[in-house]
């Protein structure tokens, strides 16, 4: 599903390059579930950002199910986003004056999806994550938690090809944390490929394979026993 | 570009943001509003000046004889200058080129009767020419005619509230009434756009006139008019000629102000003109100001809309919005805004300025008006100006990485 190659990235700061990605190679297949570790400036970002298509890479090859993501226009890169990937971030990223409802249906407007069957597919994803009841509410009427299986059933409304989650528990606590990992993990057990980056140990452990980034390099790729989600969530 | 269900987005989005709608709807509504009332007001007062001269002819001097405060050509001073028939024959025979008409006009007061009804009516004795210069208007029967001043006959035109008062509903035609004394027959009955007061005037030959008054030829005063199409600059000398002229026939020194007046309408008539041009000039330079304040004020609010909606524009990016649908989005809303406020502004406006009608008169604007093509295009050009404010931080935000715009505490 995702091939990088020597993947390298720098930042100018100032007179000062800085390496941030030193030759990454990367691969995920169908249907996993990865977590990416790392402290802060280890790069974990940087990667994420160049897979999510909303930062480019300097040198390395980068395929997207097949495709070469590479020199795209920010007309392409758009379009690529909508129809390949789902983002899930941190701090949720509603549209505050959206019901939860028009906030799903938002990736399909731009897939010039009819209004009606818009609609009709936000309403399902919701249902998917339970939420069906709160379709006419504001972000504001919901909780953390509610908001960013708001945000999972927004990225999942589409259909990517992939899911990305950045942090997705980083602004929860444990409990919510892990019903959020239980709806990831569920979602993957339909054959839907997820990243997550995390820098918890617990989050990284619900995962199938674990990738720790160092310094710009990968320091460790392993799979995992998957620890459920579900065994923590009454 | 034009689906239902951008339309849809966009008055969503309006309807959710009602401060940022009311903001940026307000400032354009209220430009276009004042620069409607401004240049309506503008109009009215035109109408007013206009008004001021549109019942009489304005190609005319008045001229009427006053006391010499000089002794000249062996003449004492404070002498009493008296027209007589000759002034009026010379000066028809000395200026033929410029003189349109003149006529003479004695103005005296005298009680009217008719049957059982009477009033103190003002009668001018004059000449056939003074219709024009009064632009009467006849109602019934004639005006005044050269057979009428050469046979010295008791003929009188009324204005229609004499006919009005004295007559009761009867037709005043052919009927004959007492002016002082004297019977007189109506030949007609008259209107003038001068108002009311003018309506109750009597015209009578001059030539009647003086011979009631014991078979003189004094006039009191002589109405002269030139042709309009000599110009305003030949008309002002015509008039100092014809003052020199006077002058030297009536043997009052030139340098004496005060033998003869001279009041001179087309004179007057320039200089209300001239007002109204500079207050139209001042008008339309406070409506551009309002206009360019307008367009000012809508770009600050869209730099500001486009600020306050950075990070919705990056998540609708991540989405999969393109800077085409960005753009878009920014500008439609801002257009869509611009274009509802700014025409209900301009309707505003343009229903004040009708509904004023005459209730401002004592403030010198009549009837304001604007026309409606040029209203049109002020709005039009704001609209176009919003949306040339708008696309500037459009564009930017277009160009905003999502991740900047994501980037957030």
């Amino acid at each position: 599903m995702i091939v990088i190659k020597n993947l390298h990235k720098s930042y100018t700061i100032g007179s000062q390059a800085l390496h941030v990605l030193k030759g990454i190679d990367f691969t995920v297949e169908a249907g996993e579930l990865v977590a990416i570790m790392g402290s802060s400036g280890s790069g974990k970002s940087t990667l994420l950002n160049i897979i999510g298509m909303l930062d480019e890479a300097d040198a390395g090859s980068y395929h997207l199910d097949g495709v070469s993501i590479k020199n795209l226009s920010e007309t392409k890169a758009a379009q690529y986003r909508n129809k390949f990937l789902g983002f899930i971030f941190q701090s949720f990223n509603l549209i505050q004056y959206k019901s939860a409802l028009e906030n799903v249906a938002l990736p399909l407007y731009y897939q010039r999806v009819p209004r009606k069957i818009r609609q009709k597919k936000a309403l399902h994803y919701l249902e998917k994550v339970g939420l069906a009841a709160w379709a006419n509410h504001r972000p504001n009427e919901l909780s953390g938690g509610q908001k960013q299986r708001v945000a999972i059933a927004r990225a999942m409304a589409a259909e990517p090809k992939v899911l990305l989650a950045d942090e997705p528990t980083g602004s929860l606590d444990s409990t919510t944390s892990y019903e959020i990992m239980d709806l990831l993990q569920r979602i993957n057990d339909e054959g839907n490929t997820v990243l997550v980056v995390t820098h918890e140990e617990d989050i990284a452990a619900m995962c199938k394979r674990i990738v720790h980034l160092k310094d710009g390099s990968i320091m460790q790729d392993q799979n995992v026993e998957q620890v459920r989600a579900a065994t923590y969530v009454q | 570009m034009f689906s239902r269900d951008t339309w849809h987005e966009i008055f969503e989005t309006i309807q959710k943001n009602k401060l940022r709608t009311f903001l940026s709807g307000f400032t354009v509504a209220l430009g276009i509003f004042i620069v409607v009332i401004l240049v309506g007001f503008t109009n009215g007062l035109q109408n007013t000046f206009d008004e001021f001269f549109s019942d009489d002819a304005t190609n005319v001097f008045f001229i009427s004889p006053g006391r010499t405060t000089l002794p000249y050509k062996g003449y004492k001073a404070n002498r009493k200058i008296e027209f007589d028939n000759t002034d009026l024959t010379d000066i028809q025979k000395n200026f033929p080129l410029f003189l349109a008409y003149s006529s003479p006009r004695i103005s005296r007061s005298a009680l009217v009767k008719y049957k059982n009804e009477s009033n103190t009516y003002t009668n001018q004795a004059v000449g056939p020419a003074h219709q024009y210069n009064e632009k009467t208007i006849m109602m019934k029967g004639r005006y005044l005619n050269q057979a009428d001043m050469h046979n010295k006959s008791k003929h009188i035109v009324i204005g229609r509230w004499v006919e009005h008062d004295l007559f009761k509903g009867e037709n005043a035609l052919g009927k004959y009434v007492d002016l002082g004394g004297s019977a007189f027959k109506v030949v007609g009955v008259f209107q003038d756009d001068g108002g009311d007061n003018e309506e109750r005037l009597i015209y009578l030959p001059y030539t009647t006139r003086q011979l009631l008054e014991k078979s003189n030829d004094n006039i009191d005063r002589i109405i002269v008019a030139f042709k309009p199409e000599i110009g305003y600059a030949t008309a002002m000398a015509f008039e100092n000629s014809l003052i020199q002229f006077l002058k030297d026939k009536k043997n009052i020194s030139p340098e004496d102000e005060n033998g003869i007046f001279v009041r001179n309408i087309a004179d007057q008539y320039q200089q209300n003109q001239q007002f109204a041009w500079v207050l139209a000039i001042i008008s339309s330079v406070f409506a551009l100001g309002t206009l360019i304040a307008g367009i000012i004020g809508i770009s600050n609010i869209m730099v500001f809309v486009v600020k306050e909606r950075t990070k919705e524009l990056g998540i609708r990016k991540a989405l999969g919005a393109t800077p085409k649908d960005v753009i878009r989005t920014i500008l439609m809303e801002s257009i869509t805004i611009t274009t509802l406020s700014g025409f209900a502004g301009m309707l505003l406006g343009v229903i004040l300025l009708g509904s004023l009608g005459e209730k401002l008169e004592d403030f010198f604007i009549k009837n304001p008006y604007i026309d409606m093509g040029f209203a049109l295009i002020a709005t039009l050009i704001l609209i176009l100006f919003g949306a040339i404010a708008g696309y500037v931080p459009a564009r930017r935000a277009a160009r905003i990485a999502p991740i900047v715009a994501l980037r957030d505490a």
